[in-house]
């Protein structure tokens, strides 16, 4: 199915949640409100011309600075059908929060605990939203813009000195 | 001449820390501590073509219990570095540490929240072994350069580190050797 298609077929069933689509490349990215997510996602999974059965990826983005919102991009795939879509939905940077998608793709989990980690992402629903990469006492949420670069934490390290700390 | 000219030529006279070292310098056994790029460097020194076994290294343990040599391969990051620094402590004395690379050595390009600059803030360091990254031949050399340091260690005086100590130890560091390209 060709990019116009599929974007006419979400704008159709959901036309007050779309905010803009853009094709560039041939690629199509769809802008979707946060609220309609997880119908959205359901929708892109279950409709048999659609047919999107794999997330190949789930990502944050900080656009703080520039819009004032962080956002959280999904890639989406189907195998069968051969075609792509990606969704881009911005949230308030204030109480950055959206729905999970762990019960559409299972494979979510742990791409949304990689956004909680970086960004501070919260994902309603989630059923084990953890840490991922970082230390378990790293504080801060490194891959935010208004994280310096070189904020390291050798405090994480304090096992390896323990004989001080006692 | 003295002693050994009344023991005939089947027995030889020397100092036990000659003896002692000239065994530890012969069987290094490696323990490959690889992260990046650097560990198939690594793998390549120990390879046919570079064959470390000549030098006596060629048995890599992944058991650091077996090891008597860390070759910290590539970039560590904070999360990877209590690792090492357990590995290490696992290690039996006597032990040495190579840093292999720019990353080992300070951290290198990577001058970011997660990367430790420099492993010798996590454990010492006997040989710091520049490059980017270094090749097997240079690799070769700091294992050279660790064979030099033991024989002259004194079994009665090496340096023992124990799990919690910070590093003390000072490491001697390769220069990036003459090369026929600029980097």
């Amino acid at each position: 199915m060709d990019n116009e298609t599929i974007a006419s077929l979400v704008k159709n069933n959901f036309p007050e949640a779309v905010t803009g689509s853009e094709i560039f490349r041939n690629e199509l990215t769809l802008i979707v409100k946060k609220e309609y997510i997880p119908e959205i996602a359901r929708f892109l999974k279950e409709n048999k011309e659609l047919d999107f059965d794999f997330l190949s990826d789930l990502c944050g983005v900080d656009r703080v600075e520039t819009d004032g919102v962080f956002e959280v991009v999904y890639h989406l795939y189907s195998i069968y059908k051969n075609h792509r879509v990606r969704l881009k939905s911005p949230i308030t940077s204030n109480d950055p929060c959206i729905s999970t998608v762990t019960g559409i793709w299972n494979t979510a989990n742990w791409h949304e605990r990689e956004a909680y980690d970086m960004y501070g992402i919260k994902f309603d629903g989630h059923p084990d939203l953890r840490k991922i990469l970082t230390p378990d006492d790293f504080e801060g949420h490194p891959l935010r813009k208004d994280y310096p670069v070189d904020g390291r934490q050798p405090a994480t390290l304090r096992e390896i000195y323990r004989k001080d700390e006692a | 001449m003295g002693l050994e000219s009344h023991l005939g030529d089947n027995i030889l006279t020397t100092t036990l820390d000659t003896l002692v070292n000239w065994a530890r310098k012969s069987s290094l056994w490696p323990m490959p501590f690889g992260l990046a790029c650097c560990a198939i460097e690594m793998m390549a020194a120990v390879a046919p073509r570079y064959d470390l076994a000549r030098f006596g290294a060629e048995v890599f343990r992944f058991s650091p219990r077996q090891s008597d040599l860390m070759i910290v391969a590539g970039t560590l990051t904070y999360k990877m570095a209590s690792v090492a620094r357990r590995i290490y402590d696992q290690m039996p004395e006597p032990k040495w540490v190579i840093a292999m690379g720019a990353c080992a050595i300070s951290g290198g390009v990577f001058n970011t929240y997660s990367v430790v600059q420099g492993l010798d803030q996590v454990i010492p360091v006997d040989v710091y072994l520049p490059g980017c990254p270094p090749r097997p031949e240079a690799l070769i050399h700091a294992i050279m350069e660790i064979q030099k340091k033991i024989e002259k260690e004194s079994v009665l005086n090496k340096i023992t580190v124990n799990p919690g100590d910070k590093p003390k130890t000072e490491g001697t560091v390769l220069k990036v050797p003459n090369t026929d390209f600029n980097i």
